[in-house]
């Protein structure tokens, strides 16, 4: 196997009237969704060329995931751009992606034209392409010429210099991962698959190529239905969803919101969460109302394709405990780096967590100076090639063997599911007229970002620049300026002296 | 409930500060607040007032201004 079109053309095969992807209001089934992406292939085919980058700019719908693998039908890889970013981040991220096409649907149509303005793109229609012929003998010479280690898709996230950094990932990263998440939790053609993350983040790799694989079922869940608990509970045991994949910020919402007090989904088997690490108390909660499902605790960073390690819980957790990253995923290899790059292996002993395998993604686009930096050979074997991913996670060995997540080796931090740098936060502040120097800190304990700043600019005037330039869950819940940046004696912002302020 | 609409606006501006508690009344309606806000909101007023507020509750007529809020929280306290 070398392209992650097979799966869906056997499912097609296989089992052509069984539901492949619903949202809201739609549904297809996997010869639809088959023939809808090679419509939408086949209409991008003149204008994309093998290995270009194709833009999807929309909220995550049935019809936007077959014009995902309408993209790679043409040959291209796919980047979803997250909707509720301000212009000028979106314009970074064409700038980097360079995309042959921006494609977009009739609900963003107008907002996307605001986005373009300027950029000298024009966004298509994805419901032309879809109603587009298709042309067989242009989509089998695509194919023929495809090798398995062209890339896939190209997640942003956020970068410490405020530029976005573009994640690649190839075909064949995901066709070495997904069978054995699927084989090693059991996920079959019975699972119905309750889509959380939005397209633009990994997390929903799991779930869209798990149902390709296992020919299982995936239902979108509306980003809306995460601050209306009633209606996405409705949504969960209406759908008669069995296996959740989500980001831990996600199951907070059910457990905070009191989801399971209105209705509890008991056709649910399976709960896989990753992305932040779990509060125990939440866990129990769910815990408590489906206390037959099983329940994985997944690691892993965009970079090496969603997940390498994982733990099934076997036990109730207490509010002071932390439940283990647990172990590597079959064909993934887990490593701690100390000091001086040595191996650690003793248990209680803190190193970087490194990666190797064919996981490892194709680096960052258009961007060779953080790819060697992140992606570099492992130290320890001084005989053959072998590439490792520095993920700048510390963690440790327990006892049982299993790895435990300590904390980052930098100043990226995860806020409310999403992975920020907070030098870029500090960069796009940095930036605006009337700042002189910025630091930015994270309360983890209350979940609060907070910005100092030293300037002559008004606080509220930052703040409006703020909304301009930065995502939401970027922008700082607290702003303060001061008179100037308390120093270390050897010359850096001392964070402790401001985080007590 | 002897907190005041003043003292409530407060305790809202220090999970998002640049908002317009005092004035808005479309804070949902016209996304100033998104999923994340209101989960920071729903966990500060439990720990807070010590009340666990129902999924039900959680519509957008309660969370489009701090005098809803408010009025949730003191009919939430009232019917304990």
């Amino acid at each position: 196997m070398r392209n992650v079109l097979e799966w869906l053309e056997t499912a097609a095969q296989a089992c052509p009237d069984k539901l492949a992807v619903a949202d809201e209001s739609s549904r297809l089934t996997f010869a639809a969704l088959e023939a809808e992406a090679r419509a939408i292939g086949s209409a991008l085919a003149g204008r994309v060329h093998a290995q270009d980058a194709v833009a999807i700019y929309a909220e995550k719908t049935a019809d936007v995931l077959a014009a995902m693998l309408g993209t790679v039908y043409a040959g291209g890889f796919y980047s979803v751009i997250d909707t509720r970013q301000p212009k000028v981040r979106v314009e970074a991220i064409l700038a980097a992606l360079s995309p042959a096409a921006v494609l977009t649907d009739a609900v963003h149509a107008d907002a996307a034209a605001e986005m373009l303005e300027g950029t000298g793109y024009e966004a298509l229609p994805i419901e032309d392409l879809a109603a587009s012929a298709v042309n067989a003998a242009a989509l089998d010479a695509v194919r023929a010429a495809a090798i398995d280690t062209d890339p896939l898709y190209c997640n942003f996230t956020s970068g410490s210099t405020g530029t976005p950094k573009g994640v690649l990932v190839s075909h064949r990263s995901v066709i070495d991962f997904i069978p054995v998440f699927c084989s090693t939790f059991g996920i079959g053609a019975d699972d119905v698959i309750a889509n959380q993350a939005p397209f633009d983040f990994d997390v929903s790799v799991k779930d869209i190529y798990s149902m390709l694989c296992a020919r299982a079922s995936m239902h979108i869940i509306p980003r809306e239905y995460f601050s209306t608990p009633t209606k996405l509970m409705d949504f969960l045991c209406d759908r008669e969803a069995t296996t959740l994949i989500w980001a831990v910020s996600a199951m907070c919402f059910v457990s905070i919101m009191n989801g399971f007090g209105y209705r509890v989904p008991t056709s649910i088997r399976k709960v896989m969460f990753s992305g932040e690490v779990m509060p125990p108390k939440q866990l129990r909660i769910w815990q408590k109302w489906l206390p037959d499902a099983t329940y994985v605790n997944l690691y892993g960073p965009t970079e090496i394709t969603c997940n390498c390690t994982y733990h099934v819980l076997d036990r109730a957790y207490a509010n002071d405990e932390v439940i283990p990253m647990g172990k590597p995923f079959a064909n993934e290899r887990v490593i701690l780096l100390g000091e001086d790059d040595a191996l650690v292996t003793e248990p209680g002993e803190v190193g970087e967590i490194c990666v190797s395998g064919t996981a490892l993604g194709l680096g960052y686009l258009g961007d060779a100076e953080r790819t060697a930096a992140a992606f570099t050979q492992n130290p320890t074997n001084k005989r053959w090639s072998e590439p490792i991913y520095r993920t700048g996670d510390l963690g440790k060995l327990d006892e049982q063997g299993n790895f435990v997540y300590v904390s980052r080796k930098d100043h990226q931090i995860k806020h409310m599911g999403h992975r920020i740098e907070l030098g870029d936060i500090e960069a796009a502040a940095t930036g605006v007229d009337g700042v002189e120097r910025t630091c930015c800190l994270y309360d983890a304990k209350r979940k609060r970002l907070r910005l100092f700043y030293v300037g002559s600019l008004g606080k509220a005037e930052l703040a409006e620049q703020l909304h301009v330039l930065l995502p939401s869950f970027m922008v700082p819940n607290a702003i303060k300026q001061i008179d100037a940046m308390p120093l270390t004696k050897n010359g850096k912002i001392d964070r402790n002296a401001l985080a007590s302020l | 409930m002897d907190t005041t609409l003043e003292e409530f606006i407060e305790l809202l501006q220090d999970i998002k500060e640049d908002v317009d508690f005092e004035n808005c009344t479309t804070l949902i309606d016209d996304h100033v607040l998104d999923s994340f806000d209101i989960l920071s909101i729903i966990s500060t007023l439990n720990d807070e007032f010590d009340i666990s507020i129902p999924a039900a509750e959680i519509v957008p007529e309660n969370f489009n201004s701090a005098v809803a809020l408010l009025d949730m929280v003191t009919r939430l306290l009232d019917e304990e």
